[in-house]
């Protein structure tokens, strides 16, 4: 090995990458994992918060149930205020560290990783989910409302899908800042690209070249992670143009409806 | 005690007594009464703030009164609020802004208040979906979204999707008002089939030679109070009372 080291700059990244090819790969799938997984528990959680903080409260309701309610809107706003509040590293560190000290809880370094970006995700998700949620005019709901509609079928029916459509550019400025912000993880010892490169960059103390490495790994897959959001965007909105429907749909009890999406 | 009502008339759908909104402190509603007979095309009329689309989004409970009650099926639905969705179903309504749900195709529209809330499977709404979309001449277009609907074609599938539950009576706050006079045209076309079909029906409207051709009755509304509740002929011809005649006045000269 030592006979023929590399003198240039690409002879070094090509030779580091024959080196730790491999090891750059499973860094950045630790990566893709952590990120899109706790983008997407992190999504769940986000629409659970928003849709509990989004539930009218009946003046006419009991004083348990609007107590209910008022309980459970604080300890979720805690929850958000809590974790939008302070870094994520330092939150690594907490529940690492803490579940260990505090309840024996021996977890490895990528299930804490995982819990962390999820909450945190949550905590963002919650507020975006909440902003999704009221910009759907309220003349929408009213018409649900008019039809007969429980808050349920309002939320699941006409709400939410219009406003997970329009909270989609803000779910992948998450998932892009995750798959970055998931390097903070190097500190609870994550096996995720950053703390790779680091260790990797260590046996040769070549740390432009790996670091440039990296860096390249990172803004591919951010890049095609942005491109493949607006690929699904496209997607949701359907086609543009619509056909009218030339015989007599009445006549046709099956025929004129298509509910495929790209067809009509 | 609703039974001795119910035996003397029949064919009533709702009775609505002393009703009674605030919004904040103004006082809105004062003591509205009045009922309201299957078949009954009812137009109500008055200037803008006086009441007439508060009084109509109390009935549908968009707005909860502050007092008074909506007798519907022996029921008073201002206490009974837990029934409110079987209620709702029961009367329909049409709004001004049309509030087509934008993420379903026209069918669609009329079809999700069938499944979701009357349980029907989906073939059987649909069936039910395109004879009202057909009724109001919008099932050529059943596969569009309705931002790409012209303003008169999204209130004919408003009010088709509003039809398609069946209800009891149809409330329509100022179908015609967002829209610009060619579209008022067909709109109007509509309703005037409906009510030829007997649908009972409770119309907010600007639209006065509307409502005189058009109308079993209609309610004069002037600031929060019913001034009068006659028949066309009555109302226009014959107003009782100064406030009717001077609305009706401004009217014909054009400052309403």
């Amino acid at each position: 090995m030592t006979s023929a080291m590399p003198v240039t700059f690409f002879g070094w990244v090509y030779f580091l990458l024959q080196q730790y090819g491999v090891l750059f790969v499973k860094g950045a799938l630790v990566t893709l994992l952590l990120a899109v997984s706790g983008t997407i528990v992190g999504c769940i959680i986000g629409l659970f918060v928003g849709i509990l903080q989004t539930i009218p409260i009946n003046p006419k309701d009991g004083l348990v149930k609007r107590g209910c309610y008022q309980c459970i809107r604080a300890i979720l706003a805690a929850y958000v205020e809590l974790f939008r509040g302070t870094p994520m590293i330092v939150q690594a560190m907490v529940v690492y560290y803490g579940s260990m000290q505090v309840y024996n809880i021996d977890m490895s370094p990528l299930v804490a990783g995982f819990i962390v970006v999820s909450v945190n995700t949550g905590a963002y998700m919650a507020e975006t989910v909440r902003g999704g949620i009221i910009s759907i005019d309220v003349g929408q709901k009213e018409a649900a409302k008019a039809i007969g509609m429980n808050h349920f079928q309002i939320m699941s029916c006409v709400i939410l899908p219009q406003a997970l459509r329009n909270i989609m550019p803000q779910i992948g400025n998450n998932l892009i800042i995750n798959i970055k912000d998931t390097s903070v993880l190097n500190v609870i010892s994550v096996t995720e690209l950053y703390f790779l490169s680091k260790s990797a960059a260590g046996a040769y103390y070549r740390y432009f070249e790996v670091f440039f490495i990296t860096c390249a790994i990172y803004f591919i897959m951010t890049f095609a992670v942005s491109r493949f959001l607006l690929w699904i965007e496209k997607r949701m909105d359907g086609p543009d143009n619509y056909s009218l429907v030339t015989h007599d749909p009445l006549a046709d009890p099956c025929g004129p409806f298509t509910p495929k999406k790209g067809e009509n | 005690m609703d039974n001795k009502v119910l035996a003397i008339e029949p064919q009533q759908i709702l009775k609505i007594k002393n009703l009674v909104k605030y919004f904040g402190k103004r006082e809105i509603l004062k003591d509205i009464s009045f009922d309201v007979f299957q078949g009954d095309v009812i137009c109500i009329i008055g200037a803008s703030g006086s009441g007439k689309s508060t009084m109509l989004r109390c009935i549908n409970m968009l707005e909860i009164p502050t007092s008074g009650e909506i007798i519907h099926d022996e029921r008073n639905v201002v206490e009974e609020q837990d029934k409110l969705t079987l209620y709702r179903t029961k009367v329909g309504m049409v709004f001004q802004q049309f509030n087509l749900f934008n993420n379903m195709s026209v069918l669609e529209n009329c079809m999700v208040g069938l499944v979701k809330v009357l349980k029907q499977d989906k073939a059987t709404a649909r069936q039910t979906a395109l004879h009202f979309l057909e009724k109001v001449g919008m099932a050529q277009y059943i596969n569009a979204k309705p931002h790409q609907l012209s303003g008169g074609q999204k209130q004919r599938v408003a009010i088709a999707r509003a039809l398609a539950i069946q209800p009891q009576v149809l409330l329509m706050d100022e179908p015609t008002s967002a829209l610009d006079t060619q579209m008022v045209g067909e709109v109007l076309a509509v309703m005037r089939e409906l009510a030829k079909d007997g649908l009972t029906m409770l119309i907010v409207t600007h639209e006065i030679a509307f409502a005189r051709e058009v109308a079993s009755r209609i309610i004069y509304v002037e600031d929060g109070v019913i001034v009068e509740d006659d028949t066309p002929d009555v109302i226009f011809n014959h107003p009782q009372d100064a406030r009717t005649k001077a609305f009706l006045s401004r009217v014909t000269n054009g400052l309403v």
